[in-house]
């Protein structure tokens, strides 16, 4: 459904002589398959949205190419906005007009007719637990309905590819997992391939077959989460001693079984391959060592973990970077706020 | 029937229909709006009863001299300020949403064109009576395509201001921009008094202000002889100008990064 091969985007900073390329995207291949929930996954100022853009046609790429549900995005443009739907940051409705209004305009930009787009509105509605607010203005909704709202729109033309732009920023947590369950259901019940970008991992991590992770303008990796997380020296063991002289005898109990091992205050920590088969082992050798623990702790890694081992850098650094590196950053989007550029 | 036309004459409709929705939400904005030229006619134009037979060339009352320059006042002023609303609108998403769809760069900007021209033709028919039942005298056939011109250079300005909105996406940019451009405009365009009652240096400054040819021009359409060289001139400039306008509206609305 989605095949980009050298995606490139070049925006410039200051004016003149002064004038200096920036590569918001610096050669992205992307391929996904019909029926796949990809997630985007990076820190702000990463490129993701950039790439979003490209994509869905808002955007021309500087250089590469790239064909979405089988259409060029530059030459067959019309084409490839007739067949897939879009859910930005922003959303996309008048938050002062009456949401069913809003829904049947927007589809029938699409060539559809009042009628069925009355019927198909009404439906989806009725599926995003939307019942009884076809007359409500979004301004009036809770940040969830609103958002639904926004995914109504994007799928009132019955695409088969969908991107969702950060889908739960702002959301709470309540809001957000329920959220989940109807973008889970775009696969489940309508076949629909998704492509959502997000900076959330455990979002990644919950919705997507794979997750393809965007640093600095490229790829850096594109899995599924297992697989990424497998690229992680391990489970992270965590002992927690609280006697001085058997924290030392515990830091080398779990030196023999484990790699990156630190001490931090009452902690022993270190990265175990297969920690569940190894753990017995472990706690046999610190009993016969008369070593008293306190707590046990095995936790496997997350995608944050992934990123680090991958970038040298967490995802919560990697954002306050960009941030620093790219100056002010456009709350909606994560293309930087460029001196001289159009915006 | 989906011929190119059709879908473009199609997508423009929903697009106005969406827009004048939510104007007429609100249907206070187009009273307010036609607030200032009506000030004008009811607190300015009694002032010129007593020049208004010392106006070079010009035969009649204060109204039917007042009101054809208010009516391209309507048109600069009101029009100018539509680009407000599409930053307000790039803000909800709502360019953008629209710019995903098939929809035609150009029917997206021809739909909200549509809408500023049906808000000026009712503040224009207002305009127009509040004159009429002040004293204005002029032919329905000349007052018509006054009208008519009126629309052309608001349709104009609404474009250029639209351009104008997508490119600088900021009202604080916007606000001074168009009063530098309205200023000159409102002083060079004998919209209030004649520019041949001035200095030559002023007369001929003057004449390089296409707004001034468009003014004169629906004050020569109000008498009803339409075949003057300033209803020439002043139709040659607004259409001349709404062209001009439109392409680079429909320029801005097509760019990659609008």
């Amino acid at each position: 459904m989605i095949v980009a091969r050298g995606l490139v985007q070049t925006f410039h900073t200051g004016q003149g002589r002064k004038k200096k390329p920036v590569h918001a995207v610096a050669g992205v291949d992307l391929d996904v398959a019909e029926g796949e929930v990809v997630g985007f996954l990076g820190p702000n100022g990463a490129g993701k949205t950039t790439t979003l853009r490209m994509l869905v046609t808002l955007l021309r790429p500087t250089q590469g190419s790239a064909r979405v549900a089988g259409y060029d995005v530059v030459h067959e443009a019309t084409q490839v906005r007739r067949s897939i739907g879009y859910v930005s940051q922003t959303g996309g409705v008048f938050s002062s007009a009456r949401a069913g209004d809003e829904v049947m305009d927007h589809g029938m930009l699409y060539g559809l007719s009042r009628g069925h787009v009355e019927e198909r509105g009404r439906e989806l509605f009725s599926q995003l637990q939307l019942d009884g607010l076809w007359e409500r203005m979004p301004k009036n909704m809770s940040g969830g309905q609103k958002r639904r709202l926004d995914i109504v729109a994007g799928l009132i033309h019955d695409p088969t590819l969908v991107f969702l732009d950060e889908p739960t920023t702002g959301l709470d947590p309540q809001a957000r997992a329920n959220l989940w369950e109807h973008i889970a259901k775009l696969r489940t019940e309508r076949g629909a391939t998704v492509f959502l970008t997000t900076h959330y991992l455990d979002e990644a991590d919950a919705l997507s077959d794979r997750i393809v992770i965007i640093d600095q303008g490229r790829i850096v990796a594109s899995d599924t989460a297992d697989n990424l997380k497998a690229q992680v020296s391990g489970d992270l063991v965590d002992l927690e001693v609280t006697a001085d002289d058997q924290r030392a005898v515990a830091r080398d109990k779990l030196a023999s079984i484990a790699t990156h091992v630190e001490v931090e205050g009452h902690h022993v920590r270190g990265r175990v391959q297969r920690a569940g088969r190894m753990i017995p082992s472990l706690l046999r050798d610190l009993e016969g060592a008369a070593v008293a623990l306190d707590s046990i702790e095995v936790a496997r890694p997350t995608l944050d973990d992934v990123f680090l081992t991958l970038t040298g850098r967490s995802l919560r650094d990697a954002e306050a970077s960009a941030g620093a590196a790219d100056g002010p950053v456009d709350e909606t989007t994560d293309e930087p706020e460029l001196e001289g550029a159009p915006q | 029937m989906n011929s190119p036309v059709n879908t473009f004459v199609r997508d423009s409709l929903i697009v106005f229909r969406r827009q004048l929705r939510m104007n007429l939400r609100n249907p206070a904005w187009v009273l307010i709006g036609v607030m200032q030229p009506v000030l004008y006619l009811l607190l300015f134009g009694p002032l010129l009863k007593p020049v208004v037979r010392t106006f070079p060339g010009f035969d009649g009352n204060e109204f039917t001299f007042l009101v054809p320059g208010l009516l391209v006042q309507l048109g600069l002023f009101g029009a100018f300020f539509a680009g407000f609303g599409l930053i307000a609108e790039w803000r909800e998403g709502v360019v953008e949403a629209e710019r995903v769809t098939p929809a035609s760069r150009t029917a997206l900007l021809c739909g909200r064109l549509l809408r500023d021209l049906a808000q000026l033709l009712v503040q224009a028919l207002i305009l127009v009576a509040l004159g009429y039942v002040m004293g204005m005298r002029g032919s329905v056939g000349g007052v018509a395509f006054g009208i008519v011109l009126t629309l052309l250079i608001g349709g104009a300005c609404a474009a250029a201001s639209n351009a104008l909105a997508l490119t600088t996406k900021s009202e604080d940019v916007m606000a001074p921009l168009i009063n530098m451009i309205m200023m000159p405009v409102l002083l060079l365009s004998g919209i209030l008094l004649p520019m041949t009652l001035g200095p030559a240096w002023l007369q001929n400054t003057s004449d390089f202000m296409p707004f001034r040819w468009i003014v004169d021009g629906v004050r020569d359409a109000f008498t009803g002889d339409l075949g003057t060289s300033g209803v020439l001139w002043g139709t040659t400039w607004a259409a001349a100008l709404f062209a001009l306008a439109l392409w680079w509206g429909t320029a801005v609305f097509r760019r990659d990064d609008a």
